[in-house]
């Protein structure tokens, strides 16, 4: 909200500088945005006269102007401007005259014809960004007098951008309360006086919708002089508010508001068609707002209609058909209460964004609208005279907000601040910010004004208190009280750490959107079981994501257009499913991309492959010390000969292989791309590490070469092996494979090297023999393994 | 012995002037092999008279002794040479780049989020997390958001058709905590976040920090301790920090923290950096607390802007193209 600080000032004036009082409003919890002049810095323009006009014998749209400046002759202006005219009133920059933007302002020639000076605008002296023509002045305004004065101009806007808790602060009385509560100053009240009535023609009210609007007061004024101008005062300080002066009425109205914080509405009585009556739309219902928007109206819109038609959204703006206009003479006024919860909403539903829908909806005094009438209708009156009707009032008592008296222990709030408020200080400043306080040995009972209906419970009252103490005098103290040492289970491997192993592994950390477009996972394949946000920002950030692979797939993409030929990343995440009811899934993926080494003379420069990737994930595994095992997967976003399922402890808990060549083609990915993603729960389990003996005695290698038939994997042998060997087998290596020349067709050849060891002896040759011949005939016979070389 | 003298004489010549072992073996045979002339002058001691034998054998076995020292000494020589034209054959050039694994690190927010989240920890704070599919209730209505409560539409919430929502604040985690946990409660809660709103400043996802504590004998100005050490502690400076009167439907009194801070033209300014407050007593009841005898309060970060303020980051979304560029230098 915009002030201005000249307008505060006349309701509350301590002794200090414009910064002082913007610190001193941020501090107070009206954080200050933006302070900037009330208008462009320029000198020397006073107030002038056109006298005479004649067309420029030159340039069509040009006038030579004699303007009439104070100066004890007239002076020549050459304008352009298309309201000049003869006794048009307007601001004249003088020779010598600096405007905003450091413009110079000397004796010119346009066209051949001098000019020594020139008429402004709102834009030159940087008021408003209004250019349609010259500034108007009224025929009131003293030729020669220094426009800054005219308008006294020597003032600040002060921006605040308000908390939703400080309704009450949507006006200059409110913030004047808490800056002369600050500075105990006290404040300057602005006496309103009721207008004694001088007819007695009524309105009547029917309110439908009690607890909606619980409060509706109107009046009519007949007869206002239509001819009159709102006073500069007035339009200047709507303009510092960022309000544009329309009409006297429309700016009464929206002054009171700014000055008390009611909003409030004017019709043009003639336009009424009986009583006002406050009720719900139906549906199918319409109206045409002021601004010339048709709305489609709903049940949920509170409406202020006459017996025929709506004239207003209660609350968010009034009708085309109702409003005052210029040929108004006869003002129905309102000043009504409405329910923030039916306000709040309506003018984002309908794109309607108005300063009394702002108010509406985070609330507004509900005991504020007779004092605010009287004010509007002596504003009214002071303008544009009129006669002065009755103030009609419906009310529902009954669904008033009520302020409760609460109460503060003084132990309370020492024990939540932590340090001592004297007692004195608090009562004035519970005082000073318009609360009626009754004081006993342990506590306050506080009774907070109805325009701080914010103030609901004990801890409110804390707040007030040290928000005028200064959170800045508030002393800072160290954290006490029992401590506790946290649970840290040896059993789970932690985020961080499969993140670092990650990273040794040479994988860099990547955090994706967790939202994907619905092409992307379809792309994939997988969409099934995904769901969608209700409201996405766009389409790219639409569906949930089912997996971390396709949002990763557009950032390999993107960095492989970057001059990254090898590219190694993870990220870890949530996964989202909706089956029976929404799951949420950790998960890792790994992507890798290009070739195994970074290019070094002494790496060499092989593609990376599956068992690269593999080698990666079995790092993992290897944390948990459980057993894992890999099997045919029929994944269809991967290559399908080059996949796997990966399983531990009998679960399935993840996947790895080639993402299938055809979709990366597609994508725009022309590399091989390894990846496997995995549930992130089931490898963050291990198990503590228990001591067993280490063997003194030697253990002996037997290597085995075998001629294998394709659909036998190496994965059969090492567990037939390990079954036949048990705990003798140390280690099992598998040092070569290889298929092609000199081997047939659908088989390849594969040698393993069994290192065994026994815990309390040497192995004689003759035991590990019968080994060995057990562990030929057994592969031989279960596997129809061909031993080489035997 | 004239002969023997002479003999001793060229062994010694070409012992000394033998190249390579080869040539020093074939000299030890020639002299002192079976058929060496040294052991041939042995056999013939048999020949002399008994009264030169005794004397010409200690005169031989001196010869052959010699030889054999020199044999010996050279031998030593040739291999010390051996070895050292070995190792220069095996030199290298040794400013050739060593074989490198390509290293790689985790994300700048991870990095802050686990700065911040050890810092706590250090005061004994334990790690919470909840799941980023919320719903109204933990995310708005425990959290003293009443429904149609203006403070709502501070928070541009992502919807889904059930009445679930994405969180929007990590706040939710501590009506879990409160619920699962008694008082003391100390809890640092990190995770993502998600607000309908994107320009320069704003991305739909983010991270945040929430912490919470409660107990008997927590107070506002134990909040401000805590913040001013942990803000220090982060950026290991000795920071101004301010708290300001601000709102959130959670906390009574609410703040915002604000950090003097150099800006690139030079010239001071407070920037915010959290916001925090006294645990709203219907908070407390909401996670089964007794606000009547605890106290608490909470805090809650955006871990992007603290990631950015320490590394210098202009651009908040560049931490969410992922360009490989960007992230390797937070090695």
């Amino acid at each position: 909200m915009k002030i201005s600080e000249n307008w505060l000032r006349e309701w509350v004036n301590p002794e200090i500088s414009t910064d002082e009082l913007v610190e001193q409003l941020t501090m107070l919890g009206l954080e200050v945005d933006d302070v900037m002049p009330a208008a462009g810095d320029f000198t020397q323009v006073v107030v002038a006269e056109v006298v005479s006009m004649e067309k420029h014998p030159d340039a069509d749209k040009l006038n030579v102007c004699q303007v009439d400046a104070g100066t004890g002759e007239n002076l020549q202006i050459v304008c352009g401007a298309p309201n000049a005219r003869v006794g048009l009133k307007a601001p004249l920059a003088l020779i010598g005259a600096v405007l905003p933007g450091d413009f110079k302002i000397k004796k010119s020639k346009l066209r051949g014809m001098d000019s020594f000076g020139m008429l402004c605008s709102n834009v030159e002296l940087g008021l408003s960004d209004d250019h349609s023509g010259l500034l108007e002045l009224p025929g009131s305004a003293q030729i020669g007098q220094d426009i800054r004065d005219f308008y006294q101009l020597e003032d600040t806007i002060i921006d605040i951008d308000l908390t939703p808790n400080r309704a009450d602060c949507f006006c200059i009385k409110g913030i004047a309360i808490d800056v002369a509560c600050l500075n105990k100053t006290g404040l300057n009240e602005i006496s309103i006086e009721e207008v004694k009535a001088t007819h007695s023609e009524e309105i009547s009210v029917n309110l439908d919708a009690k607890h909606k609007c619980p409060r509706y007061l109107c009046s009519v004024i007949n007869n206002i002089d239509n001819t009159k101008q709102t006073p500069i005062w007035m339009q200047e300080k709507l303009r510092r508010s960022g309000i544009r002066a329309i009409h006297p009425v429309v700016d009464v109205t929206n002054y009171v508001m700014l000055e008390l914080g009611q909003p409030m509405h004017g019709f043009d009585k003639e336009s009424i068609n009986g009583a006002i009556n406050v009720k719900m739309a139906k549906a199918q219902d319409t109206i045409t707002l002021l601004d010339g928007k048709e709305i489609k109206l709903d049940e949920s819109f509170l409406m202020i209609a006459d017996d025929v038609r709506h004239l207003a959204i209660a609350g968010v703006m009034g009708g085309e058909n109702s409003g005052v206009t210029e040929k108004t003479q006869n003002i129905v006024l309102e000043s009504a209460y409405f329910d923030p919860a039916t306000i709040m909403g309506k003018s984002r539903d309908i794109g309607v964004h108005t300063e009394s829908a702002l108010r509406f909806e985070r609330g507004v005094d509900p005991e504020l609208q007779r004092q605010a009438m009287h004010r509007a209708i002596q504003l009214i009156v002071d303008i544009c005279g009129g006669e002065v009707g009755p103030i009609t009032e419906a009310v529902a008592s009954e669904h008033i907000p009520k302020i409760q008296k609460i109460t503060l222990s003084k132990s309370k709030l020492r024990r939540v601040l932590g340090f001592e408020v004297p007692q004195q200080q608090v009562t004035e400043i519970l005082q000073g910010l318009t609360m009626h306080v009754e004081t006993d040995e342990n506590a306050w009972h506080v009774t907070a004004p109805s325009s701080r209906f914010d103030i609901a419970i004990e801890e409110d009252l804390i707040e007030e208190v040290v928000r005028i103490v200064g959170y800045d005098n508030m002393p800072s103290e160290n954290l006490f009280g029992e401590s506790v040492i946290s649970q840290m289970p040896e059993e789970h491997i932690s985020h961080n750490k499969i993140k670092t192993q990650m990273c040794h592994l040479g994988y860099l950390e990547a955090i994706n959107y967790s939202f994907v477009s619905e092409k992307h996972l379809n792309d994939f394949n997988l969409a099934s079981d995904s769901f969608a946000l209700k409201n996405p920002l766009t389409e790219e950030f639409a569906i949930m994501r089912t997996s971390l692979l396709p949002g990763m797939m557009q950032t390999i993409k993107y960095n492989l257009r970057r001059q990254n030929d090898s590219i190694k990343m993870f990220e870890t995440g949530n996964v989202f499913h909706k089956r029976s009811n929404i799951q949420e899934d950790d998960k890792i993926l790994a992507v890798c991309t290009g070739k195994r080494h970074i290019e070094h003379w002494g790496l060499s420069k092989d593609p990376i492959d599956f068992f690269d990737c593999k080698g990666d994930l079995e790092a993992l595994l290897n944390n948990c010390k459980s057993s894992y095992k890999f099997s045919q997967s029929e994944h269809s976003f991967l290559h399908p000969g080059r996949q796997a399922q990966v399983e531990i402890d009998g679960k399935i808990i993840g996947w790895i292989g080639q993402i299938h060549p055809e979709i990366c083609r597609r994508i725009g990915v022309k590399k091989d791309v390894y990846a496997f993603e995995l549930f992130m729960k089931n490898i963050q389990k291990t198990s503590l590490p228990v001591f067993q003996d280490v063997s003194k005695f030697p253990s002996v290698r037997r290597d085995l070469a075998m001629l294998v038939n394709d659909d036998i994997s190496q994965q059969q042998i090492s567990h037939l092996v390990s079954d036949i060997l048990g705990d003798l087998l140390v280690e099992t290596i598998v040092f070569d494979e290889y298929k092609g020349d000199n081997i047939d067709s659908g088989k390849r050849s594969l040698a393993m090297g069994l290192v065994l060891q026994q815990k309390n002896a040497t192995f004689e040759d003759k035991d590990v023999d019968k080994l060995m011949s057990k562990v030929v005939s057994s592969i031989s016979q279960d596997l129809n393994i061909e031993i080489r070389g035997n | 012995m004239e002969n023997l003298n002479q003999i001793l004489e060229k062994a010694l010549t070409e012992i000394n002037s033998a190249i390579d072992n080869q040539t020093l073996e074939d000299i030890r045979v020639a002299y002192l092999g079976k058929k060496g002339t040294i052991t041939s002058q042995l056999k013939l001691l048999g020949t002399l008279p008994g009264d030169q034998r005794k004397e010409a054998g200690i005169e031989i076995n001196k010869a052959k002794g010699k030889l054999q020292q020199n044999i010996q000494a050279r031998r030593e020589i040739l291999q010390a040479l051996e070895l050292e034209k070995k190792l220069k054959a095996e030199s290298i050039d040794v400013t050739m780049p060593g074989r490198k694994i390509s290293s790689a690190n985790i994300h700048p927010v991870t990095r802050t989020m686990d700065r911040i989240v050890s810092l706590f920890a250090g005061l004994g704070f334990e790690v919470k997390t909840g799941p980023e599919i919320e719903d109204d209730y933990h995310n708005f209505e425990a959290l003293n958001f009443p429904a149609h409560h203006p403070a709502r539409t501070m928070h541009d919430t992502f919807w889904f058709d059930d009445g679930h929502l994405l969180r929007t604040h990590t706040s939710p985690v501590q009506i879990r905590a409160m619920k699962n946990m008694s008082p003391p409660i100390k809890i640092i809660a990190p995770g993502r976040v998600y607000r309908s709103d994107s320009d320069q400043t704003h991305t739909p996802m983010f991270h945040q920090v929430e912490g919470l504590v409660v107990g008997e004998t927590i107070t506002f100005a134990s909040l401000k301790g805590v913040l001013n050490q942990f803000v220090n502690a982060f950026f290991e400076k000795d920071l101004k920090i301010r708290l300001r009167p601000s709102y959130f439907p959670f906390t009574e009194p609410s703040a915002e923290v604000d950090v003097e801070w150099k800006k690139d033209d030079g010239t001071t300014g407070w920037l915010e950096v959290l916001g925090c407050g006294m645990v709203h007593p219907n908070v407390l009841k909401s996670g089964g607390i007794d606000p009547e005898k605890y106290t608490g309060f909470a805090f809650g970060l955006g871990v992007e802007r603290f990631a950015m303020l320490r590394y210098g980051v202009k651009d908040l979304r560049q931490f969410f193209e992922n360009d490989i560029a960007f992230l390797k230098q937070f090695n």
